[in-house]
This record gives C-alpha cells, sequence and structure tokens, in this order.
C-alpha cells in the first residue's frame, strides 16, 4: 500500500549514453529492469514504492532518442524528444498539426517541459485502486475492484473491458493513431516497427501491460508517415479542468474533402477504454458522405455501440457520441450577438 | 511457497491467495513429458507379457458364435467423448498459451469452451447413469488382484490372474483423476464466471470473500495444471501403437473379436453370442 512517499527504494542506477548500451542493459537486466524517461510516470511508483525495481535505465542521456527528424515525406520523433519540442517544432505544427494540438492538451507546461512524447504514449494506466498498490488483475490479482458495486469509476472504461476497466491516459496516443504513426522499437534482436494502432494491447490480450513492448524492449521513435499531413484535422480532449489534467475522453480526427464530401478519414478515441481505439467502422461509414449533421449524428451513433456503462461513468457515453460527431461535422466558433 | 502460490493483499491489507504460481504449469508439463519419455523408454526395454497368440485362437476357436465386431462405444458416448475432448483442448490452449507468451483475446473463448464441457460431463453423468453400466468404469478394492496381476505381467510374469472388464485398470485409474480435476475445474470455474462479464447474468464480485475467492482462482489453477499433465498422457496412450486399437474403439465404436478376447476378461465384459449377427451387451 502507499503509505511512504518521496523516498524511493534503493535501485542501481543506468545512464546509458547510446542506445545500443541502453538496449544492452534493458536486455541484461530484463527482468529487473525500469526504463526511465521523462519520469513522471515512472517517480510516482517508485515514490509510492509500489514497484520496487532492482535496476533503473534513464534513457535522458542518450542523444539518438531526442529530436525530430524529417525523412522522406515523413518526420521521425525521438522517443526522448520532450513534448514541448514537439510542441515547438515547425515541421509538426505544420503537417501535423493534430499531434502539436493533443501534445500541447498534456498536463502542464512544467510537466511537457520534462514529459517525452514515447513516455506519454508508453505510461501506464492512472486507475487509483491499481497505483494505490491493490492486488487487482492489472497488478497480477484476481479482481478488478474499480468494477464493484460501490466502486468510484467516473474516469474508467465503457468499451473493451475485460475484467479491467482502467483507461489510457495519452494525450497524442490517438493523434499518433490517426496520422497513421509507426513505433521503432529496438532490442538487442534489431528493431522492429509497429502502426500506432497496434501498439497498444487491452486487458483482453494482456491484461498487465498497455503496450506490446516486451522486456528488453526500447520505443526508439515515433515515425509519422506524409499521408495524412497537412489534411483537416480535429482533436478535442474533455478533462475537469483545463490545465494539468487527463482526459475523461478525447478524439482525433484526420479527413480529406472533395467539396463537401469525406473522400477518407480516420478517427481514434482515448479515454473510453484500456487501449485508445481507432474506429474503423465510423470511418467506413463516414467515407463517401456528406460532411454534414446527419453523417456526424450517425457517426455519433455508431460509435458508442457496445458501450457499457459502470456505476458512475454514463456520462461517457453521449460525451463520446458527441465528441465524434464534432469531430466529423467540426465546430463552429462561438459568437455572442 | 510463493513456487505455490502468489499471494496479495485485501484492502484491508490482510494477506490472501491470488493465484497457484504458473511455476506449476513448467512443472506439470514436465511432469506429462517426462512420464512419457519414460513409459516409451520401458515400453521398448521392458518384456511386459501379452497373450500368447495360440492362447487367443484357442479362445476365438471355443466362441464361434462370437460376433466378428464387438460394439464397445454407442455414438452417443463417442459423440460426448469428442466433444469435451475439443472443449478441453480449447480450455487448455486459452488457458495457457498467453502464460506461454502467445497473447490474444481469450477469456471468452475460455468461459463458452468451459460451458460447453460442463455440459458435456453433466449430460455424460446421466447418461452413464441411466444408460451404462455405471460401476464399469470406476475403481475399488476388488481390482488389487487384476493391479497385482498388470504388474507381475509387466515384469514378464506369466500370470493367468484376472483380465479386464470393458475398462483396462490404467483406464479406469485415468478416468478417476480425471474426474476430480475436471470437477475441481468446472466447480471453481463456474464460479468464477461470476466475476467476469457475460450475456448470462449480473456480475458479482462479491460473492465471496477475498480469501475464498483465492481459494477458488488456486483451486481452478491447480485442477488447470493437473490436466495439463494427464491430457499429455492421455494423447500419448491413445496415440501408442500397441493401445491404437482402443482409440480406434472411440472412433468407430467397435473393436474387433480378437481384440475383446486378446485384453479383456469375457466374464467381466459379458458380450452376448448369437449364431446370426453382431449383438453385444453394449453397457
Amino acid at each position: 500500500m502507499a503509505v511512504i512517499r518521496d523516498v524511493m527504494p534503493a535501485f542501481e542506477l543506468f545512464q546509458p549514453a547510446s542506445l545500443a548500451d541502453a538496449v544492452s542493459l534493458v536486455d541484461r537486466y530484463a527482468t529487473d529492469a525500469w526504463i526511465l524517461a521523462g519520469g513522471l510516470d515512472s517517480f510516482d511508483w517508485l515514490k509510492d514504492r509500489i514497484k520496487r525495481p532492482r535496476y533503473v535505465v534513464d534513457l535522458s542521456g542518450v542523444a539518438e532518442l531526442k529530436g525530430v527528424r524529417e525523412s522522406g515525406d515523413g518526420v521521425d520523433i525521438g522517443a526522448m524528444t520532450t513534448l514541448t519540442e514537439v510542441v515547438r517544432h515547425p515541421v509538426v505544427r505544420e503537417r501535423y498539426g493534430i499531434l502539436t494540438e493533443a501534445a500541447e492538451a498534456a498536463a502542464s507546461p512544467q510537466i511537457r517541459n520534462q514529459g517525452t512524447i514515447g513516455g506519454n504514449v508508453s505510461q501506464d494506466t492512472r486507475c487509483w485502486y491499481y497505483r494505490s498498490g491493490w492486488s487487482c488483475y492489472r497488478a497480477g490479482g484476481n479482481i478488478c475492484y474499480a468494477d464493484t458495486p460501490d466502486a468510484i469509476n467516473r474516469e474508467h472504461a465503457i468499451l473493451g473491458a475485460d475484467r479491467c476497466v482502467a483507461v489510457n491516459p495519452s494525450d497524442t496516443a490517438p493523434a499518433l493513431i490517426t496520422l497513421g504513426a509507426s513505433m521503432v522499437i529496438r532490442s538487442v534482436a534489431g528493431e522492429r516497427v509497429i502502426d500506432a494502432e497496434d501498439y497498444f494491447v487491452g486487458p483482453g490480450t494482456d491484461i498487465t501491460r498497455m503496450n506490446v513492448l516486451q522486456r528488453g524492449e526500447i520505443l526508439a521513435a515515433i515515425r509519422l508517415p506524409g499521408d495524412w499531413a497537412g489534411s483537416r484535422f480535429y482533436f478535442e480532449k474533455v478533462r475537469d479542468r483545463q490545465v494539468w489534467d487527463f482526459a475523461l475522453v478525447s478524439v482525433a480526427s484526420a479527413m480529406t474533402l472533395s467539396g463537401n464530401t469525406i473522400q477518407n478519414m480516420r478517427l481514434a478515441v482515448n479515454g473510453v477504454a484500456a487501449r485508445p481505439l481507432r474506429l474503423v467502422a465510423v470511418e467506413a461509414l463516414a467515407r463517401g458522405r456528406a460532411r454534414d449533421e446527419d453523417t456526424a449524428a450517425m457517426a455519433g451513433e455508431l460509435a458508442v455501440q457496445g458501450a457499457q456503462a459502470l456505476r458512475l461513468n454514463a456520462y461517457k457515453i453521449p460525451m463520446m457520441r458527441n465528441l465524434v460527431k464534432r469531430a466529423i461535422r467540426g465546430v463552429e466558433p462561438w459568437t455572442i450577438s | 511457497m510463493d513456487y505455490l502460490l502468489t499471494w496479495g493483499h485485501s484492502p484491508w491489507g490482510q494477506q490472501i491467495l491470488t493465484h497457484v504460481s504458473w511455476n506449476l504449469l513448467w512443472a506439470s508439463l514436465f511432469a506429462g513429458v517426462a512420464f512419457l519419455l519414460a513409459h516409451a523408454s520401458y515400453m521398448v526395454l521392458s518384456a511386459h507379457r501379452k497373450r500368447h497368440p495360440d492362447e487367443t485362437d484357442a479362445m476365438e476357436a471355443s466362441r464361434p458364435h462370437l460376433s466378428a465386431r464387438i460394439s464397445r462405444h454407442s455414438l452417443t458416448a463417442r459423440l460426448f467423448h469428442w466433444v469435451m475432448a475439443v472443449a478441453m483442448f480449447v480450455l487448455l490452449f486459452t488457458a495457457f498459451l498467453p502464460i506461454a507468451g502467445v497473447k490474444f483475446a481469450w477469456v471468452t473463448w475460455h468461459w463458452m469452451a468451459g460451458l460447453v464441457l460442463a455440459a458435456s460431463i453433466t449430460f455424460h453423468m446421466i447418461h452413464a447413469t441411466f444408460w451404462m453400466d455405471f460401476w464399469s468404469i470406476w475403481v475399488g478394492p476388488k481390482d488389487l488382484p487384476e493391479l497385482r496381476a498388470e504388474i507381475l505381467r509387466e515384469f514378464g510374469h506369466d500370470v493367468p490372474g484376472p483380465k479386464p472388464g470393458k475398462y483396462p485398470l490404467g483406464n479406469r485409474l485415468y478416468h478417476l483423476a480425471i474426474v476430480v480435476a475436471a470437477l475441481s475445474v468446472i466447480a471453481s470455474g463456474l464460479t468464477m464466471m461470476v466475476r467476469v462479464r457475460t450475456p448470462l447474468f449480473t456480475r458479482n464480485p462479491y460473492l465471496l470473500g477475498d480469501a475464498t475467492w483465492g481459494v477458488v482462482y488456486v483451486t481452478h489453477g491447480m485442477a488447470g495444471v493437473a490436466l495439463v499433465g494427464l491430457v499429455i498422457a492421455h494423447v500419448y496412450f491413445a496415440v501408442r501403437p500397441e493401445k491404437w486399437w482402443i482409440t480406434k474403439g472411440m472412433i468407430v465404436g467397435w473393436i474387433t473379436r480378437r481384440q475383446y478376447l486378446e485384453h479383456h476378461d469375457p466374464h467381466r465384459w459379458v458380450v452376448a453370442e448369437t449364431a446370426r449377427r453382431a449383438e453385444t451387451r453394449t453397457p
């Protein structure tokens, strides 16, 4: 249980200067190694003494993992690039505005200065039952305390729950899925590249993890293709307060139009399931239809099919429905007459 | 103790059981494969004694009216067996492949296969009780002479003692083990279904206390890993050349007259003789 704060248990700290050294270290100490990026998720775990790794591999000294580089018609973003750097990068701002918006919506300026994009997509869930150290499914136990008749579960999942009802807290994840990003993963065995939407896993597939990173693997970079660069984007994050808060529900979409007809689109939501969800059925429905209220209403209804509310989060169903509608038809700026 | 069981703590800080340690899965897998290798080696090297061909010839000659095909398993019994086998494999693969590192959404497949297994075993219990020779599959003190005779035969002795009835002794002992493991896994699994979302009933994670849930999960895990070893042994014996006639009997439903006379005691598994056609008493 979280009884001692601010005093971390002892661990051996490694600060490699190259990616090769980093993957070698996480391979050598695979079962006991903790990978430290910006530390904003990690230090909560360590200071609460709920995670007690024997070895911590701090990636902050690995220059190869930092920065935004143009590559072909897209860009490669090093996993250790801070959210502030992502937000301020001119190419990202110009071509991938949705990522700028999403990264800028994360937490607070101080946290964005320290937090990395790799950490943002790889962070653990914020379910407080789990983070309090209780023996829930996600922690290797046999119950979900957030899915009980008297649970405090206002922020939890309405879709994709499978024993665990935690949600993914990343702001940048739905934007990256919408942009068709790829995740570049390195290990001593080499490099593998997977689609952003396949980077995240739900509890049905693996209840103790939120992404596909295996022991000994490091997320090295995020690759943005040029396919959706400069298209019409929409990002919205609904939260209880406008700064330093996780999304209750967020939506990200990219679309190309021919006149007022939706030619192609990608749409993803987060905060509603243990993984950010790409809504492929909604995309298929919208494709070829007029970008109007009717299409938006149909898409909104389709998006929430199968949603199942817990005790305190039924509000997320209309919220998700409306966010999907807004992502498709857009939002007119408010005017005060 | 962590090598056998895993522990967590309740919201009140009490230490509670959560699962079996998955070390036991590897132990069961190892035990199953080790038994398989040991038995296969033994069968190559041992002098286990089979009935002499001329002995069986004489028995066949003395039973001229016995049908050439002896019915061993009715269609109903065979259907039960194969449905149960498919359900068991689905259960084992969905339970243990994720633990072995093959990740997929397994829970729905698992509980659905569990329901098929539970239904098929319920059917089997009713069918066996009212339409089959219920006691022919069970073991008891009366089987000790047969056990002694089988052991002596395995060591090459010429023992005239009792041959099995319809089911060989090993078959009956295996059935006993599988009854214990399968009923444990089904009872605990049905209870655990109360904790997962199904369209069948409303979830109730508070049906039992934390400690009791721990016992249920450990029971399920123990029975599950035991079934890994038991199923390995079963498949192994099913494909062994000298046992293939039994497996074939479970597929086609009958065995030959010679197999019947060679491997069974006609006094313990009585088959009616007619001059005209196969007419057997199939329990």
